[in-house]
C-alpha cells in the first residue's frame, strides 16, 4: 500500500498549490474538480489501514477467518466458532467463506492486509511458507504444550516445512477404494470382497465392464470378459459401464506410482519420476487405454456429468470401482442415497510388501504473515484442535479426527459406516503424501501431461516420464537456486519470528 | 515561455485531467515499467525480487512448453484470423443486401458477441460434447460420426477455431458501417458497364473498404495472439497433450499458479515484441493495398 500512498501524496500537494494559484472567476469549478480528485485520492488512501486491533463496541478483538468451505462444511465450522465465541468474552471469530482462497490469501498477504486465520490445503503449506506468507507456530505450540505425539504422524508432518511448523490440521482425509456392491452382485462377484491386488482389480474390472456391440447384426450387451479375442482386438464396441478407470476422477493420477512402490522425490532437490516403479504404474494406466480403446474410453468419459451430481459415474452406477476420499460419503448420501457401497484400502501391486497404501491430505489452519491478531487467532486454532471441538467439527463434516486419540464413541456417532477404514489407513503403514516440495504444483502438472500422453497412447511411459523428469528437475533447480540465495537469511528470519512474541 | 494566464490555464487543465493522469501513472505506467524490471528478476510476489539478469529470457529459449504454447497460438491465429475475416466480410456483405427483415438478421448475427464469454464457452462445451453434443448430433444426419472434439488432441484446435467464429459480430458491424460508406454512384456506373456482382465486390467494394479490412486485421492479430478465456475455461492445463495450451494461458499459469512472476513478465514482453513485429509487418504489407480516399 505504501507506494500507492507516496504516489498519491505528490499530486495532492501539487493540487493544493494550484488551487491557491487560481483566481476568483474560475475558482469555483476548479475547486469542485479538485474536490473530486481529493475524494478519489482519499479512496486510495483509505485502503492503507493502521495496525490497530479491530474490536467490537464492547472491546472484543475481532479475528477474521477466511475459509474455503460452504454449505454443510461451513455450517459445521460455524457451530464450533459459535461455541468458542460464547465460551469467552475477549475474542470474536468471524468466518468468511471465500472461493479461490489460496490466491486471495496470497494476494492479501502480499498486499499487507491478510486475514488473521485462513483455511488452506496441506499441499500449500510448503509453498506458502517458503514464500514467506505464513507465521511459524513453533514457539506458540511449545508454550501450549502441543507436539507431534498429539496427532496422527502424517498430519503433523503435512504441517511442517524446513524444520518449522506452519499450520495445524482441521479436517483430514485419506483415499480408499469405493465399490458398488450391486454391480458386483450383477457380475457374479462376491459383493463383500473387494480386490486385494492390482491384478485382481484388473480382472474384476473386466467382468464388471459392460460393452454394447453388434453380433449377427443385432445389438447386444455383454461383459468385456466374455468378448471373443477377435472382438477384443477389433474394439468396435461402445462402453456402457466400466469396472474401473485409472483416470476417473483423475485427481491423483499423477501419484499412482505410490501403489507400485514408487518414490516421487529422491531428496529435497532431486525429482525421481523416471523410476522402474513409476514406469510400472504408467504402464498399468496405459494398459487400460490399450485394452478398452482410447476413443471408446473418451466417448464413455464424455457421458459423465459434474462430479457433484447424480450423473457422477460412480453415483450413477456406470463405474463400479473408484479411488475416492473420505468426503465421497457426503455425495453418496446426497445424490445416490440407495447406493449399496463399501470402502476398503485401494489394492497395491503387491499387497504383502505394500499394504494399505493411501494418500493423506488435510485442510489446515494457518496464520498468514502480517496478520493483525496472531495471538487471538492461535487461541482459536488451539480451541479447534482440542479433542471435543475437533471431533464435533469432523463429525459435522463427516471426516475423521487427525488427533492421535479419539473418543470411544466417535465412530459409533459417525454417520459414515466406513469411517474406520479411512482413519485406519491414515494411521497405517502405507500412508503417503503428495511430494513435500515447493515445486509440487509444477511437478504435478508435468506428471499430468505425462499421464495424458500415456493414456492417449501418444507416448510410451518411458518417453513421457523422461520429459516430466527433465522439466520438473529444471523447475526444481530454479527453486533450489533461489533457496541457495535466500535460504540462510530466511531460516534466520523464521527462527526470530518463531521466537518473538 | 508561458504567460501567467497560460500557466494558470495549464494548471487548471491539468487539474481537470488529474484523475486520469493519476490513474494512468499508477495503473498503467507503473505496472508496465515494473513488469519490465521483474522480467529480469526471480520474483514470486511475496518476497523481494532477486536480480537474475537475462536468465528468464534464456530459460524461455529452452522451455519446450513455451515453444509449444507459442506454436499453438500462432497456429490458432493463422487459422482463425483469415477465416474469421473472410467470414465476417461475407456476412457483412449479405447483411448489406436489401432483403426483408434485414435488421432482424443483423441483430441475430450481432447477438452472440453480447453474451459474456464465459457463459458462451459453457454452452460450447456442451455443443462439442462427444456423446451428447449438438454438433455431433447434426453431423449424424449427414451420416458422419463426429469426433470427440475436446478430448482428442487433433480436434481441440479446430474446435477453438470454430468457436471463434461465434464472436464475429463486432467485426461484422465495423464492416457494415464501411460498406454503407461506399458511394452508390460507383455501383451504378459499374452496372451500366455490365459488371457482375463479383466484379463489383472485387473492384469497388474491397478497395474502398480496405482501410477497415486493415484495421480489422491489426485488431485480429492482437486479439488472436492474446486469446485466453476460451482455452482457459474449456481446456484447463492446455487440454489433451497440451494441444490447446495458449501463450496467454501458459503466461497466466506461470504468474498466478506457480508464482513465477519474473518468468511471466518476461513472457509478456516477448509477446509484446511478437505482436509489435507482426503489426509492423502487416503495416508494411498493407501500404500498397490500402486505399485512403483523401490521398
Amino acid at each position: 500500500m505504501s507506494y500507492l500512498f507516496t504516489l498519491a501524496l505528490q499530486p495532492r500537494m501539487f493540487l493544493m498549490k494550484s488551487i491557491r494559484a487560481l483566481r476568483k472567476p474560475i475558482a469555483l469549478p476548479a475547486s469542485r474538480a479538485s474536490l473530486l480528485v481529493l475524494l478519489l485520492l482519499g479512496l486510495f488512501a483509505s485502503g492503507c489501514g493502521r495496525r490497530e486491533p479491530y474490536r467490537t463496541p464492547d472491546g472484543r478483538v475481532i479475528v477474521t477467518y477466511w475459509e474455503k468451505w460452504t454449505g454443510f462444511e461451513a455450517d459445521a465450522m460455524q457451530e464450533i466458532i459459535d461455541d468458542f465465541n460464547a465460551s469467552q468474552d475477549r475474542i470474536l471469530v468471524q468466518m468468511l467463506s471465500t472461493s479461490q482462497i489460496d490466491q486471495k490469501v496470497l494476494l492479501a498477504t502480499a498486499g499487507g492486509n491478510p486475514p488473521d486465520l485462513a483455511g488452506l490445503w496441506s499441499v500449500q503449506v510448503n509453498i506458502f511458507s517458503e514464500k514467506n506468507a505464513l507465521t511459524p507456530l513453533d514457539r506458540r505450540l511449545e508454550e501450549a504444550g502441543i507436539s507431534e505425539s498429539d496427532y496422527l504422524p502424517v498430519y503433523w508432518d503435512l504441517c511442517r516445512h524446513r524444520g518449522f511448523t506452519w499450520a495445524l490440521p482441521s479436517t483430514p482425509a485419506t483415499l480408499a477404494l469405493h465399490w458398488n456392491k450391486d454391480l458386483f452382485r450383477e457380475a457374479g462377484l462376491p459383493p463383500d470382497q473387494p480386490p486385494r491386488s492390482i491384478a485382481e482389480l484388473d480382472e474384476m474390472a473386466e467382468r464388471l465392464t459392460l460393452v454394447e456391440l453388434r453380433r449377427d447384426g443385432q445389438p447386444v450387451q455383454v461383459p468385456y470378459s466374455e468378448l471373443t479375442p477377435a472382438e477384443k482386438e477389433a474394439k468396435t464396441f461402445r462402453i456402457v459401464r466400466m469396472g474401473f478407470l485409472p483416470n476417473e476422477p483423475g485427481w491423483w493420477s499423477t501419484m499412482w506410482g505410490y501403489w507400485f512402490g514408487a518414490e516421487l522425490l529422491e531428496d529435497e532437490e532431486t525429482i525421481s519420476a523416471l523410476t522402474p516403479e513409476n514406469i510400472a504404474a504408467f504402464e498399468w494406466m496405459q494398459s487400460y487405454a490399450e485394452k478398452y480403446g482410447v476413443d471408446n474410453i473418451r466417448r464413455f468419459g464424455s457421458t459423465f456429468g459434474n462430479f457433484a451430481s447424480p450423473q457422477n459415474p460412480f453415483l450413477g452406477g456406470t463405474l463400479a470401482m473408484v479411488l475416492q476420499g473420505v468426503w465421497m460419503f457426503n455425495f453418496i448420501d446426497r445424490y445416490a442415497p440407495t447406493l449399496d457401497w463399501g470402502a476398503a484400502p485401494f489394492p497395491s501391486v503387491d499387497p504383502e510388501a505394500l499394504p494399505d497404501v493411501t494418500l493423506a491430505e488435510s485442510d489446515v489452519l494457518v496464520i498468514p504473515r502480517g496478520a493483525r491478531h496472531p495471538d487471538e487467532a492461535f487461541e482459536f486454532m488451539l480451541y479447534v484442535n482440542s479433542p471435543g471441538p475437533m471431533e464435533r467439527l469432523n463429525i459435522g463434516q463427516r471426516k475423521f479426527s487427525p488427533l492421535a486419540r479419539t473418543s470411544a464413541s466417535f465412530e459409533d456417532e459417525h454417520p459414515n459406516p466406513n469411517i474406520a477404514v479411512f482413519r485406519d489407513l491414515a494411521a497405517g503403514p502405507g500412508v503417503r503424501t503428495a511430494p513435500q516440495t515447493t515445486v509440487w504444483s509444477e511437478y504435478n502438472t508435468e506428471l499430468a501431461v505425462a499421464v495424458d500422453r500415456v493414456y492417449s497412447l501418444i507416448a510410451t511411459p518411458q518417453e513421457a516420464l523422461r520429459q516430466a523428469q527433465d522439466r520438473a528437475q529444471w523447475k526444481m533447480d530454479r527453486v533450489s537456486r533461489r533457496w541457495h540465495h535466500v535460504g540462510d537469511a530466511r531460516l534466520q528470519q523464521w527462527s526470530e519470528y518463531a521466537d518473538a512474541r | 515561455m508561458l504567460t501567467r494566464g497560460e500557466r494558470r490555464n495549464l494548471a487548471v487543465g491539468l487539474c481537470f485531467i488529474s484523475p486520469w493522469i493519476v490513474g494512468f501513472l499508477m495503473l498503467t505506467v507503473y505496472p508496465v515499467a515494473a513488469s519490465l524490471y521483474f522480467s529480469f528478476c526471480d520474483y514470486d510476489v511475496l518476497s523481494p525480487p532477486l536480480w537474475v539478469g537475462a536468465l528468464n529470457y534464456t530459460d524461455m529459449a529452452t522451455d519446450t512448453v513455451f515453444w509449444k504454447s507459442l506454436w499453438n497460438t500462432l497456429r490458432f491465429a493463422a487459422m482463425a484470423l483469415p477465416l474469421g475475416m473472410i467470414l465476417s466480410l461475407l456476412v457483412a456483405v449479405l447483411l448489406n443486401q436489401a432483403v426483408a427483415g434485414r435488421s432482424i438478421f443483423r441483430t441475430i448475427y450481432f447477438l452472440p458477441s453480447l453474451i459474456p464469454l464465459v457463459a458462451s464457452v459453457m454452452i460450447w462445451l456442451w455443443i462439442f460434447n462427444g456423446s451428447f453434443g449438438l454438433l455431433n448430433y447434426a453431423l449424424s444426419f449427414l451420416g458422419i460420426e463426429g469426433p470427440n472434439w475436446l478430448a482428442d488432441p487433433s480436434w481441440t484446435m479446430p474446435s477453438l477455431v470454430i468457436m471463434s467464429f461465434w464472436g464475429i459480430g463486432n467485426t461484422v458491424v465495423i464492416y457494415l458501417a464501411a460498406l454503407q460508406d461506399v458511394p452508390r454512384h460507383l455501383y451504378e456506373s459499374a452496372d451500366l458497364d455490365g459488371a457482375s456482382a463479383f466484379a463489383k465486390l472485387r473492384h469497388i467494394t474491397i478497395p474502398l473498404i480496405s482501410p477497415v479490412i486493415y484495421f480489422n486485421l491489426i485488431m485480429g492479430i492482437i486479439g488472436s495472439l492474446q486469446v485466453f478465456v476460451q482455452p482457459y475455461i474449456m481446456m484447463p492445463g492446455g487440454g489433451p497433450d497440451q494441444a490447446a495450451l495458449f501463450y496467454a494461458v501458459y503466461l497466466f499459469e506461470n504468474a498466478f499458479t506457480y508464482l513465477n512472476m519474473g518468468y511471466a513478465s518476461a513472457m509478456a514482453w516477448v509477446l509484446f515484441a511478437i505482436i509489435l513485429a507482426l503489426t509492423l509487418f502487416a503495416t508494411r504489407l498493407s501500404r500498397r493495398h490500402v486505399y485512403y480516399a483523401g490521398e
